[in-house]
């Protein structure tokens, strides 16, 4: 059942979508080195099978074959050894040698996704209360945009607290922290739509903190790339608005149909008179939407939490304006 | 009787179980909220534990009626947050930690000791009064509005959330020095107040564990203490210690908050595996094989524990090569588990066994542990662990360890020591029934959230996508089982103390001390200590039934 809640902010087409996968336990392989992962753990899901199906055999039979029949038949176990050392130190060296050989092929994966091979496609991954950020030459997306079999690194760091870029389907993840740099690379094998989520619990909207990976064909990340560019010098400031208010995250915390969610509605922003937290009040006019863009925190709305991060440098002239005049349009 | 050497006969002429017993030697309020008596203390918290169970479980069964559906279906995000983070509090804190050391073993650690009390009887009620202090700081911070950091308490969203985290982090700080008292003493008396003839390798097993559990303890929680206490100084004063806006390192955190919670672990789940080695050789009527190899490794996980708490930090940005060394530490952890669960199907080898309800919580134990301790290994292994972290398989691996390992063997370990603490017999066909229930539960709530953890579906989730609905909703079938089996069950056990049958001494025929007297326990234990001339697990042969008490007897006795 998907509900007509479902999702408060993204409306329920934007979802990503996991495609069709082949296993059951895991979803679809899109990246070089998810194909070792996943034979590891299959190695180990299999591993497991056998040892749970012995220990429970052995439980199951020493149950039937020994059951007692009552207290009052005073059944008196049979002498058995109660202690074998050749045994003890036999069931130590097996696993031991096994977690030997697991750990050397876990730590040889685990090398390869901590090394980006040379000359990786370098993109810059924002985390922010509740909305991921790429950066491209044109600006920011709310989408990661990559090419197919070309090796991508991805620089990620937050502006506020905890976050975690998890991309299921190349098997990687890497928390993004406040003050510092994190790195994750892949190579994606597949074209297609991936889902991306938030792996650490950041608050409120953690759960709706969700985007795409686009993987374009060979020649097509170019084009997209130009097309972008264009696009941002070219569209009248309302349109450049409007896009800017999906893609910078905007529309996580603002609606543009009058209700409420972590801050202020934009629609018949412009104009109103909003009461601060500071007891002040003033009239929303563009340089109260200049400033509460660059430095949130100078003047919160009354009753609305200080969420927001800061948008200085993110932003340019243009596209500031582009945001102004798109509040406007909306009466 | 036949043996002189036997502890039995050294004691005094055992009185009549209803007439002067611990539980009917004083009277009034005052003369349980006073007591210095372990058993009191021991009862008063267990029934302050299993509330706090009652209220843990009901935050769980909402978070899972939640996740019926991918959008809202009872209550909003924000509730939703404060709600897992009650739960995870409430259980680690309040529940599972004290659990089994502070409730059972305080009712039966000097009575397997033949010791009148713990050393240090005044420090223990001291511990149950911090235990009640540290809930009511976690009821406060409920009630004012309720923290929403998780129960991992992460920086730097716990020192700048607007919710009530610092009465959260105190009651937690708090239940640390509760816990550190009851690890004090238990060290104390163990290496003080055995009985004659009783050498460190005739200790019970579950002596053994709480031995282990409490060097953890005293060594490992003053560090959350001190971590909890530097989140609150930060909260209120803004002095940069984890948050990097005022000049603080997040990681800092995460280190600390895992250097304990990671040995923390161990304290949820050795003192279970005390209780299932106590249970085992009884209920087979044999000795536990490989009795040596069984309370070392208690001690070789209690030190490895220490080890291994970068294996939470895998993806946090941490080194390559801290990472490998924490990775190859918690390989190691493996070992002494695995040989423990050997040992423990090897015992019933040629047993004579009886399926009565301990046993039934032991095997379930044994069932569901060994899943919960191979899935740990998945989450070793550090290329996958990649993929798995912070998604539903770590929450499965976990409570497959802490409800299949830490809740089992608490019930196990209630039903096993239930007629000696309190000296009635509860339904042994509910109970049986209750552990089945309980069993099938478990698997069917847990089990299905593996699947969604590798399938990619990350946890502490409110929304979710529309895939993962079904097996959602099979794990919230399981879970409504769970509370079922568990409501059974306490009904049963309350039921149990209102009526007959009384319980006879030794309604097992276990060899320990604390079946040498009589059920419910007298005041003073035993008059003289007994002199031990055995191991814990020798001797059933020297047992009989009676069918006229339903309970056993010394042979020829």
């Amino acid at each position: 059942m998907t509900t007509p809640l479902l999702l408060l902010q993204q409306p329920a087409e934007n979802l990503p979508k996991f495609p069709e996968s082949p296993t059951l336990w895991m979803p679809l392989d899109a990246s070089v080195t998810a194909h070792d992962i996943d034979w590891l753990y299959m190695f180990m899901v299999w591993g497991s099978v056998i040892f749970c199906v012995a220990i429970f055999a052995a439980m199951v039979y020493f149950v039937k074959t020994y059951k007692a029949k009552s207290r009052a038949a005073n059944e008196i176990a049979e002498p058995s050894s109660e202690h074998n050392t050749t045994l003890e130190i036999a069931w130590s060296i097996v696993p031991l040698l096994i977690c030997i050989a697991l750990f050397v092929w876990g730590f040889q994966g685990f090398v390869s996704l901590r090394t980006p091979p040379k000359g990786s496609l370098e993109i810059q991954a924002t985390g922010q209360k509740w909305k991921w950020l790429f950066d491209y030459p044109h600006g920011t997306e709310d989408a990661l945009h990559v090419p197919v079999n070309r090796p991508v690194r991805v620089v990620i760091h937050s502006v506020d607290v905890l976050h975690s870029l998890y991309l299921p389907n190349f098997r990687v993840k890497m928390d993004a922290v406040p003050g510092r740099y994190t790195d994750l690379w892949f190579q994606a094998t597949q074209v297609g739509d991936f889902p991306i989520f938030c792996a650490e619990y950041c608050g409120t909207s953690h759960s709706d903190m969700l985007a795409h990976v686009i993987v374009h064909p060979p020649g097509d990340y170019e084009k997209w790339l130009a097309e972008q560019k264009r696009k941002m010098e070219d569209i009248p400031l309302p349109e450049l608005g409007k896009l800017l208010y999906t893609k910078q995250g905007c529309s996580t915390c603002h609606t543009i149909d009058g209700s409420k969610l972590i801050g202020p509605t934009w629609k018949g922003a412009f104009g109103r008179t909003e009461h601060f937290t500071d007891g002040t009040s003033a009239a929303v006019d563009e340089n109260y939407i200049r400033q509460s863009i660059m430095d949130p925190q100078a003047k919160i709305v009354d009753t609305f939490p200080p969420s927001m991060p800061t948008y200085q440098g993110k932003l340019s002239d243009r596209q500031l304006s582009g945001i102004i005049e798109y509040i406007k349009s909306l009466k | 009787m036949a043996s002189p050497s036997t502890t039995a006969d050294l004691v005094a002429p055992q009185p009549r179980p209803d007439s002067d017993n611990y539980l009917t030697h004083e009277k009034g309020f005052l003369s349980w909220a006073l007591t210095l008596d372990h058993k009191r203390i021991g009862v008063m918290y267990l029934a302050s534990v299993l509330c706090a169970f009652a209220l843990g479980g009901t935050f769980a069964l909402i978070l899972r009626t939640e996740l019926l559906t991918p959008g809202k279906t009872i209550i909003e995000h924000d509730t939703y947050n404060q709600m897992f983070t009650l739960h995870g509090a409430v259980m680690v804190f309040l529940v599972i930690i004290p659990g089994i050391p502070a409730a059972l073993g305080n009712i039966a650690l000097p009575l397997q000791l033949g010791a009148k009390d713990v050393a240090f009887p005044r420090l223990n009620l001291a511990s149950y009064y911090l235990w009640l202090l540290g809930a009511a700081c976690m009821l406060t911070s409920l009630i004012m509005n309720a923290a929403d950091t998780g129960w991992t308490f992460y920086a730097p969203y716990s020192t700048t959330t607007q919710t009530a985290v610092a009465p959260a982090a105190m009651g937690a700080f708090i239940l640390g020095f509760s816990s550190i008292f009851t690890g004090l003493n238990f060290i104390v008396t163990i290496h003080k107040l055995r009985p004659p003839g009783m050498g460190w390798f005739r200790l019970p097993l579950f002596v053994w564990a709480l031995y282990s559990t409490a060097l953890i303890q005293v060594l490992a929680t003053p560090v959350i203490g001190i971590t909890l206490l530097m989140l609150i100084v930060e909260r209120l004063l803004h002095i940069g210690i984890f948050d990097p806006s005022l000049g603080g390192d997040p990681v800092l955190f995460q280190h600390f908050f895992w250097f304990y919670s990671h040995p923390a672990v161990y304290i949820m789940v050795v003192p279970g595996f005390g209780v299932i080695g106590d249970i085992i050789p009884v209920f087979s009527r044999k000795r536990i094989f490989g009795y040596k190899f069984i309370a070392v490794s208690s001690l070789a996980i209690a030190f490895l524990g220490f080890l291994v708490w970068g294996h939470h930090m895998f993806v946090a940005g941490q080194s390559l090569l801290a990472g490998s060394i924490f990775s190859a530490i918690t390989f190691l952890i493996a070992i002494p588990t695995a040989i423990k669960v050997f040992n423990w199907i090897t015992t019933m080898y040629k047993g004579s066994i009886h399926l009565d309800t301990p046993m039934l919580y032991a095997l379930a134990f044994l069932w569901v542990f060994t899943i919960g301790g191979l899935t740990g290994v998945f989450l070793a292994v550090m290329s996958v662990d990649v993929h798995l972290h912070d998604t539903y398989f770590v929450v499965a691996h976990f409570h497959y360890v802490m409800m299949g390992g830490a809740i089992t063997a608490l019930l196990g370990g209630i039903h096993y020591w239930w007629p000696k603490a309190f000296g009635r017999m509860y339904n042994e066909k509910v109970g049986r029934f209750g552990a089945v229930v309980v069993f099938v539960g478990l698997n069917v709530t847990f089990f299905p959230q593996f699947i969604l953890g590798s399938r990619g579906m990350p946890r502490r989730y409110y929304n979710y996508l529309p895939e993962f609905q079904p097996l959602h909703q099979l794990s919230t079938l399981g879970a409504y089982v769970l509370g079922l089996g568990f409501l059974m069950t306490a009904v049963s056990l309350i039921r149990s103390l209102m009526k007959k049958p009384d319980a006879p001494a030794n309604p097992w025929g276990s060899r320990t001390l604390e079946w040498t007297i009589s059920s419910p326990p007298p005041y003073y234990n035993f008059k003289t200590p007994p002199l031990v001339t055995r191991g814990p697990y020798d001797d059933y042969e020297g047992l009989v039934y009676d069918e006229k008490i339903h309970g056993y007897v010394e042979k020829g006795a």
